[in-house]
């Protein structure tokens, strides 16, 4: 237990940190129980947009909670020194995460006091249920393979347990990707790119995230990142940026390739109007350019940050485009007519987030915070680079 | 059971049902199709598959007689939001945009035989009965709305607000998704959807009810007979919902 | 949320207090035990089991049967909900839970446990009831409403005042 980074004249602000995120996770929950008594109502989502914002917060969490533990698989299954250094962090970073944003899918349910049956009746033909599984088992790998990082008789196990959970976090990513690949009739789900898709998105947004949970941590403790630690990160985020900007192009062309998709490509990159818009600006030029940009001509680590920050709004913009725009479009149901009806058949869906949707999904990411900074306060997470010089 | 005790039944309900209904009845609709009785305590058997035949050719541009019937019977009213009000089923006006050709007809549930809403549904409370019919069971939905994603029909919907006043037959409430049930609890009693109902009726006659297995039934008879699609037949998922004239 | 071992020793009491319930139907009943008494309302005199079973099994009858008629489509069986509302209802309210004085509310209220049942079901029966109930007839009920079912009966106040002691909780979701 090293606590002695953590000094008694930063107690102080720590406490009033906690603080703060706490009444975050407390709006959220306050958001969570005004929507499960009125009823879905109150919030922004439809009959037609029936995943909303809540939907997309969650889905950053919990894909990023499986990119932030690539830290750790490069550094347990390819035996990287810089990175078995981080391995502790990113594993407890995956753990908050993932815990963030099933809290928001679960409040978000119409009956979230059926937690029990949800653990209980499964169905196991259907993605979600085995999306339980795999979540339930990531927790645990992750939990053990912890373990064996912070318990000197278990070391030995390190490695293996390491292999694992890359093996699962893999998966469960995919797992991830398949909630959407199997929903056929829609035209922006149902493509075989989608599980590829996420993991690549995993690992961008997984490393940003880690990116400046890290900053965050040495500024607390006045240490200063190594540069070429620092080079080499930026790097590997930079990869993944544009790797994502890749797949991204790459579904667009597929989709245009395919004539009864064409309508669709045309809404979401030309005339979609918001989503349009999100897509251009938010997810291509906030998201993926502009912190190429900065990444490939960065010196100090602050650029980083703000690099890393824009990665996750884009992420953001990303899913929403992905999510809400995937929904907005109408479903075909007659090739070649003209469609319209009392039910929104045949027009664009409008959906304008509520308050409420906003307050739970940063609840999720506060819950995922607060579980950070209270572990990372009692147990010590704080990367240790020394004896293992980065030069290695 | 013999043959002779299910027919005497069978003329018994047949008599039955025309003293009560037949004034309403369209010609065409036989009474045999509806004649299926099935005793107290006895399940819905897989002999049996439900279906519906529409003939978009017969249902009238600006015709709500199914909806209105439809909401009557199973309490879904408008809540004055119709964004999030259910919607069990819905006229659709077409427009052929080569042709020019509108035309009309009412879109639900469309009881696929391979239904995506049941293979997603994380409790495995979207379910499909032995006799084909699809139905959530409100006991265990959790409100995910995997299967609203999931449903190529947009047939389901999710209940935004507390209802009351619910029919004693069609329990529905808040935080839960719901669709058409084909009137389930009308089947149950030998009875026709409230939809097919109100559209003989109104001497339409743009629905046809019926068992889809039993080759001698009036609806498979015409499938027989007629050109009929599926609506998304590229999906494959065999509804027991069929158009005529689409 | 309430401990699994708290829960047992909460329905240990419930069981008890129901049965004192059961064995109290007999008494006279006086004008101080309003509260928490609970009056039976039905229709028939004969529950479709035995009335001191129903009091504890009647959520798992009913669970049986809405597996039956809603997965197998098994209709017409005694142990339905419609069934149990039809000869429940109280004739005042036309519902078993609309009021602690309903048939449901008046013990699920004093136990506090939950109902989901009518969160989706009616409440109420098919066809209203008032003016045909075989019992209760409309003109009878504002005065003497306790000593009109022979079912009905009163908690003895000591009862009472252990059960109030008991912190049962609110929401037993
Ligand atoms: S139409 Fe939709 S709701 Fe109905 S069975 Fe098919 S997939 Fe399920
Ligand atoms: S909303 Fe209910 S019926 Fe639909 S998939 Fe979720 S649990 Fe199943």
């Amino acid at each position: 237990m090293n606590n002695d980074v953590f000094r008694k004249n930063k107690d102080a602000a720590f406490y009033f940190l906690l603080g703060a995120i706490g009444l975050v996770a407390l709006a959220g929950l306050g958001a969570a129980f005004y929507m499960e008594h009125y009823g879905h109502v109150v919030t922004g989502m439809t009959n037609q947009i029936v995943w909303g914002l809540p939907h997309v917060f969650a889905l950053f969490l919990i894909v990023a909670a499986s990119g932030v533990l690539n830290m750790a698989s490069i550094g347990s299954v390819f035996g990287k020194p810089v990175y078995k250094a981080r391995a502790a962090l990113s594993g407890l970073l995956a753990i908050a995460m993932l815990a963030g944003g099933l809290m928001v899918l679960m409040l978000d349910l119409g009956r979230s006091d059926r937690l029990i049956i949800a653990m209980t009746y499964l169905n196991l033909k259907s993605v979600f249920a085995l999306n339980v599984f795999l979540y339930t088992i990531f927790f645990s790998v992750v939990v053990l393979y912890l373990w064996t990082m912070m318990d000197r008789k278990m070391h030995g196990y390190s490695r293996y347990v390491g292999f694992a959970a890359f093996i699962w976090r893999l998966l469960l990513t995919t797992g991830t990707g398949a909630i959407f690949g199997f929903l056929v009739a829609r035209q922006a789900y149902g493509s075989a790119l989608l599980p590829p898709m996420f993991i690549i998105m995993s690992f961008s947004f997984g490393l940003a995230v880690f990116m400046i949970v890290q900053a965050v941590m040495y500024r607390w403790n006045d240490r200063v990142l190594d540069e070429e630690i620092l080079r080499r990160l930026k790097n590997l985020l930079a990869v993944f940026v544009a790797a994502v900007l890749y797949f991204t192009a790459v579904y667009h062309m597929t989709n245009l390739y395919f004539a009864k998709q064409t309508d669709f490509e045309r809404f979401i990159l030309l005339d979609g109007g918001i989503y349009t818009t999100l897509f251009w600006v938010g997810q291509v030029l906030i998201g993926s350019v502009l912190p190429l940009f900065l990444l490939f001509t960065a010196k100090k680590s602050s650029t980083v940050v703000v690099a890393s920050l824009l990665v996750i709004l884009g992420g953001f913009f990303q899913l929403y485009v992905f999510l809400i725009g995937g929904q907005a479009f109408p479903l075909n149901l007659f090739p070649g007519m003209e469609q319209s009806s009392s039910f929104f058949d045949g027009v664009i869906h409008s959906y304008s987030p509520s308050l409420p949707e906003f307050l739970l999904g940063m609840g999720g990411i506060a819950v995922a915070a607060l579980i950070t900074a209270i572990v990372a306060k009692v147990l010590n997470f704080m990367p240790d680079d020394t004896p293992h010089p980065a030069s290695h | 059971m013999s043959n002779d005790v299910d027919n005497s039944r069978r003329k018994f309900i047949a008599a039955g049902v025309a003293g009560t209904a037949g004034l309403v009845l369209a010609p065409g609709v036989t009474l045999l199709d509806m004649a299926h009785a099935r005793p107290a305590g006895e399940a819905a058997s897989s002999a049996k598959r439900w279906g519906l035949l529409i003939d978009s050719t017969k249902c009238a541009t600006g015709c709500n007689d199914c909806v209105t019937a439809c909401g009557k019977e199973n309490g879904v009213a408008s809540t004055g939001h119709p964004e999030t009000d259910p919607q069990w089923i819905r006229k659709i006006e077409l427009k052929e945009i080569k042709s020019g050709r509108s035309h009309s007809l009412p879109m639900m549930c469309q009881h696929c035989a391979e239904p995506p809403c049941v293979d997603v549904c994380p409790t495995g409370a979207s379910f499909k009965r032995a006799d084909g019919i699809v139905l959530v069971d409100r006991h265990i939905c959790i409100g995910c709305r995997y299967c609203m994603m999931a449903c190529p029909y947009k047939a389901r919907s999710f209940v935004h607000e507390e209802h009351e006043d619910q029919n004693p037959d069609v329990p529905r409430g808040k935080g839960c998704v719901e669709a058409c049930t084909l009137c389930v609890h009308r089947i149950d009693k030998d009875q026709q959807p409230a939809c097919v109902e109100a559209c003989s009726a109104g001497n339409h006659g743009a629905m046809l009810f019926g068992d889809l297995n039993d080759s001698n039934s009036e609806i498979s008879k015409r499938i027989a007979t007629f050109a009929t699609t599926q609506v998304r037949p590229d999906l494959a998922l065999n509804t027991g919902v069929r158009y005529q004239g689409i | 949320m309430i401990n699994p071992a708290k829960r047992r020793s909460v329905l240990g009491w419930l069981a008890a207090s129901l049965l004192a319930l059961l064995l109290a139907g007999a008494m006279p009943a006086t004008a101080q035990d309003g509260q928490g008494g609970h009056k039976l309302i039905a229709k028939g005199d004969k529950c479709v089991r035995d009335v001191d079973f129903m009091r504890r099994n009647h959520m798992n009858i009913l669970k049986h049967q809405r597996v039956e008629t809603m997965r197998k489509g098994v209709r017409g069986s005694q142990d339905s909900l419609k069934n149990c509302i039809e000869c429940h209802v109280n004739p005042a309210t036309n519902s078993v839970a609309s009021s602690k004085e309903d048939f449901c509310m008046g013990c699920h209220s004093y136990a506090a446990v939950k109902v989901d049942c009518f969160e989706c079901h009616s409440s109420k029966p098919k066809a209203s009831i008032v003016g045909t109930h075989p019992i209760i007839a409309p003109g009878q009920q504002s005065e003497g409403k306790d000593k009109q079912s022979g079912l009905s009966g009163k908690i003895p106040r000591q009862m009472q005042a252990k059960l109030a002691s008991l912190n049962m909780g609110e929401g037993v979701k």
